[in-house]
C-alpha cells in the first residue's frame, strides 16, 4: 500500500486496520439493511420521531413524571408481547393472549381479595392457570391440528366469558396487597440501588462482550472490531444512564407530601425478563430449535427436532407470559374487572412485537422487539392522550402504525427474497 | 440375474443390497434389486421416472422398510428400521428439497438438531470452527462467511451446505438425490467437483441423476433401474452414453440388461 515503512508506521497501520474493520462492519450492516434485514431500525427511527413530535407539541411529554408513566403504562403490553414473540417465531398467532391475561388477573384478584390467599400463592396460581391454558391451546394446535388462528379466536371469545364469570358478572375486584401493588404501581427502587444496577448492567455487558471477543480471537475466528464493542457499551451506558438519571429525579408534584423518585420496580422486572428470554432464545439449543421450526418445519423434523413439543411449548410460554402481564395490569390498575386484558391489549401486544421487528411469517424476531415495540405503542398511547385526542383517534392511529409495521415486514421479506436470489 | 459381474472384487462394498423387494399394496416397485456402493467411488443411480430410484433410496435411508432381501453394511448384515438407525450406521441422504432453514446461518444449519453444547449454552465457537474446517476440507471457497444466512445463498451454495452437512457427521455413505437438477452450468460444475472430492476423501457416494453428462463426468459405476428391476450395474468406463440411455429407456442394450428370453417385459 505504501512504501514508507518507518517505526511510526506500525501504529498507524494498526489504526488503519481497525478503521477498515469498522468500515467493513458498517458496510456489512448497510448491506444487511438494504437486503431487507432491517432489524430494530424502523422501530428506533419511529420511536425517536414520535418522541420528538410529542415533545414539540406537548412539552409535558418530556417530564420525569411522564417518562416514568410511560414504562408503567407500557409494561403489561410489553410482557405479553414478549410471550407472543415465541408464538410468532413459529408463524403462529395467539389471539387469546389478551383475555388469557384477563382470566389470570381475575384468578389472582379472586384468590387474593375474596379468599385471602397470600400474594405469592395467588401469583403462582395465576401463572399456573396461564401454563394450563397454554398447554391446552398448544396441544389443540400441534396435536389435533386446528389452525392456531381458529383455536385462539375461539379461546378469545371463551376467555372473555370466563373473565365475566370469575368476576361475578361485571363487578370490580380491588387488589390492595402491598406486594402486588409494588410490581407496577407503587414500587420504586432507591436512588442508590438504581445507579448500582446501572453500573452492574453496563459492566456485565462489557464483560460478556470482551469475553466473547477474546474467545473468538484466541480460536482464530473473525470477530467484531473493538471499536464496535466500545460503541455498543458506550451507547448502552448513555441510554441507560440517561434513563436512570431521569427516573431518579423528583417527579412528585408535591414532594413535601409524598416524594416520588427512583427507578420503578417494573423496569427491573422487564430488564430481567428481557435478559432471561434473550438468553434462552439466542444461546440454548431450545431457542435454536424454535427458529428452525419457524424457518422450515420439515427441515427441523428431519434434523430430529421434536416439532410438536416445540409448538406446544411456545404456547405455554406465551400464555404464561400473558398471565404475568395480567398480574402487572392488576397491579397497575389496583383492581381487576372483566375488561382487564380486553379491548386493545392484544392488538397493542401484537403491534408491539411486529413494530419491534418480529415477522408475522415466522422465523424472525428477538425478545428486545417487544421492548422496543412496546415503547413505541406506549409513546403513541401516552402522547395522544396528552394531546387530548379521543380513544377513537388513538385506536385509528395505533391501527395504522401496526399496519405500517406489518407492511414493512412483508416488504422487507420480499426484498430479502430478491437479495437471496441475486 | 443378468448383471454384468464387476471385475474388481478386492474391496468389500460399503453398501450391499441383495434381492430387495418392495411393494406398496398391489404395486411391486422394487423386484429382486441388487445394489452395491464402494467407498471412494461415485455410483450413479439412473432410471426413468417411476423406475424406483426414490423408493430404493428411501429403503437405503430407512424411511421405507424392505419387504424382503438383505441389507449389508460394511460386510455385516443389518436391519434398518428408521432414518435414525440409518444415520447411526453412517448413511446420510441429501434430498432434492434440501431441508435447510433459510432463517439460520450455515453453521446453525449444519449442526441443526445435533448442536454442540457447553453445559446449558450452545458452543458456537466449536461449531463454527468445525463447520469452517469441513468446508475447507471439501475445498469449498464459494461461501464468503460461515455466518451467512442460508437465505442469502445461491442454489449451488445451498447444495454445497447440504453436502457439507452430510460430511460433517462423518457419514460413510452419502446419497445425493438429483443435486444438480435446479442449477446453472457453473454451479453444476462446482457441485460435481464437490461430489468427486467427496468420493476422493473415502466416502461412498450414490448420485441420482437424469443428466448423462453429469453421470459420465463423475461416476465410477453406473446402476440402471428399469421398471423396478436393476438391469445393469457396470463400470462407467465400460459403457457408452448411448448404452446407458438404452438401459434407462428399454431396460436392455446389446448383451447388457434384461434379455427377452430371461423374462424381460419386451
Amino acid at each position: 500500500m505504501s512504501d514508507t515503512i518507518t517505526s511510526a508506521a506500525v501504529p498507524a497501520a494498526d489504526a488503519q486496520a481497525e478503521g477498515a474493520g469498522l468500515g467493513a462492519y458498517a458496510g456489512r450492516y448497510i448491506a444487511r439493511v438494504r437486503g431487507g434485514e432491517m432489524g430494530a431500525l424502523p422501530a428506533l427511527i419511529g420511536l425517536v420521531g414520535l418522541v420528538i413530535f410529542f415533545s414539540a407539541v406537548r412539552p409535558r411529554f418530556l417530564t420525569a413524571l411522564n417518562f416514568a408513566n410511560l414504562f408503567q403504562q407500557g409494561a403489561a403490553v410489553t410482557v405479553i408481547a414478549m410471550g407472543l414473540i415465541f408464538v410468532l417465531l413459529l408463524g403462529e398467532i395467539d389471539l387469546s393472549a389478551g383475555y388469557t391475561s384477563g382470566v389470570c388477573a381475575a384468578i389472582l384478584a379472586v384468590l387474593l381479595t375474596n379468599h385471602g390467599w397470600p400474594w405469592y400463592l395467588s401469583i403462582l396460581a395465576a401463572i399456573v392457570t396461564g401454563v394450563i391454558i397454554g398447554t391446552t391451546l398448544g396441544s389443540l394446535v400441534a396435536l389435533v391440528g386446528i389452525p392456531s388462528f381458529v383455536v385462539t379466536l375461539a379461546a378469545f371469545l371463551a376467555f372473555q366469558g370466563v373473565s365475566l364469570v370469575i368476576v361475578s358478572n361485571g363487578k370490580n375486584i380491588t387488589v390492595d396487597d402491598p406486594t402486588i401493588l409494588r410490581i407496577d404501581s407503587s414500587g420504586k427502587l432507591p436512588v442508590a440501588v438504581g445507579w448500582a444496577l446501572f453500573a452492574i448492567t453496563v459492566l456485565a455487558y462489557l464483560g460478556v462482550q470482551l469475553l466473547q471477543r477474546g474467545r473468538r480471537v484466541s480460536k482464530g475466528l473473525s470477530s467484531d472490531p473493538i471499536t464496535v464493542i466500545a460503541f455498543r457499551v458506550v451507547g448502552l451506558a448513555v441510554i441507560l444512564g440517561a434513563a436512570v438519571y431521569v427516573l431518579n429525579l423528583e417527579r412528585s408534584l408535591n414532594p413535601a407530601f409524598r416524594s416520588q423518585k427512583g427507578v420503578p420496580v417494573i423496569v427491573l422486572i422487564i430488564g430481567i425478563l428481557l435478559v432471561v428470554w434473550s438468553f434462552i432464545l439466542g444461546r440454548t439449543a431450545y431457542g435454536r430449535h424454535i427458529y428452525a421450526v419457524g424457518g422450515n418445519r420439515e427441515a427441523a423434523r428431519r434434523a430430529g427436532i421434536n416439532v410438536n413439543a416445540i409448538r406446544i411449548s411456545v404456547f405455554v410460554i406465551c400464555s404464561g407470559m400473558a398471565a404475568l402481564g395480567g398480574i402487572i395490569a392488576a397491579s397497575r390498575a389496583n383492581s381487576v374487572d372483566p375488561n382487564t386484558g380486553g379491548s386493545n391489549v392484544l392488538l397493542y401486544a401484537v403491534g408491539a412485537a411486529v413494530i419491534g421487528g418480529t415477522s408475522l411469517f415466522g422465523g424472525k424476531g428477538r425478545i428486545r422487539d417487544a421492548v422496543l415495540g412496546g415503547a413505541v405503542v406506549a409513546v403513541i398511547d401516552n402522547g395522544m392522550g396528552l394531546m387530548g385526542l379521543s380513544s377513537g383517534a388513538k385506536f385509528i392511529f395505533t391501527g395504522l402504525v401496526l399496519l405500517a409495521a406489518a407492511g414493512i415486514d412483508a416488504l422487507s421479506r420480499r426484498r430479502a427474497a430478491a437479495a437471496g436470489l441475486g | 440375474m443378468t448383471e454384468t459381474p464387476l471385475t474388481d472384487t478386492e474391496t468389500t462394498p460399503l453398501l450391499d443390497l441383495q434381492q430387495i423387494n418392495k411393494s406398496f399394496g398391489p404395486v411391486q416397485v422394487l423386484r429382486d434389486v441388487d445394489f452395491t456402493a464402494y467407498p471412494g467411488e461415485v455410483t450413479a443411480l439412473v432410471g426413468d421416472n417411476g423406475a424406483g430410484k426414490s423408493t430404493l433410496v428411501k429403503c437405503i435411508g430407512g424411511i421405507y422398510p424392505i419387504d424382503s432381501g438383505s441389507y449389508f453394511f460394511e460386510g455385516r448384515p443389518v436391519t434398518v428400521h428408521g432414518p435414525r438407525e440409518a444415520a447411526a450406521l453412517g448413511v446420510e441422504i441429501v434430498y432434492q428439497d434440501l431441508a435447510l432453514c433459510d432463517n439460520l446461518d450455515i453453521v446453525q444449519n449444519m449442526f441443526l438438531g445435533r448442536e454442540k453444547r457447553a453445559g446449558l449454552v450452545l458452543d458456537e465457537l466449536t461449531m463454527e470452527q468445525q463447520a469452517a474446517s469441513t468446508l475447507a476440507s471439501l475445498s469449498v471457497r464459494t461461501v464468503r462467511s460461515v455466518r451467512q444466512q442460508v437465505s442469502s445463498l445461491s442454489g449451488g451454495q445451498r447444495q454445497t451446505v447440504a453436502i457439507a452437512k452430510a460430511v460433517l457427521w462423518n457419514n460413510k455413505l452419502v446419497v445425493l438425490d438429483e443435486p444438480t437438477a435446479a442449477l446453472g452450468v457453473a454451479q453444476t460444475a462446482q457441485v460435481l467437483e464437490l461430489v468427486r472430492r467427496l468420493a476422493d476423501t473415502g466416502h461412498a457416494v450414490v448420485l441420482i441423476s437424469h443428466n448423462m453428462n453429469d453421470v459420465f463426468a463423475v461416476a465410477d459405476r453406473i446402476a440402471a433401474l428399469y421398471l423396478g428391476q436393476m438391469v445393469a450395474q457396470v463400470k462407467a468406463t465400460e459403457v457408452t452414453h448411448a448404452q446407458v440411455v438404452e438401459l434407462i429407456t428399454s431396460g436392455r442394450s446389446g448383451n447388457l440388461g434384461l434379455q427377452p428370453a430371461n423374462g424381460g417385459n419386451l
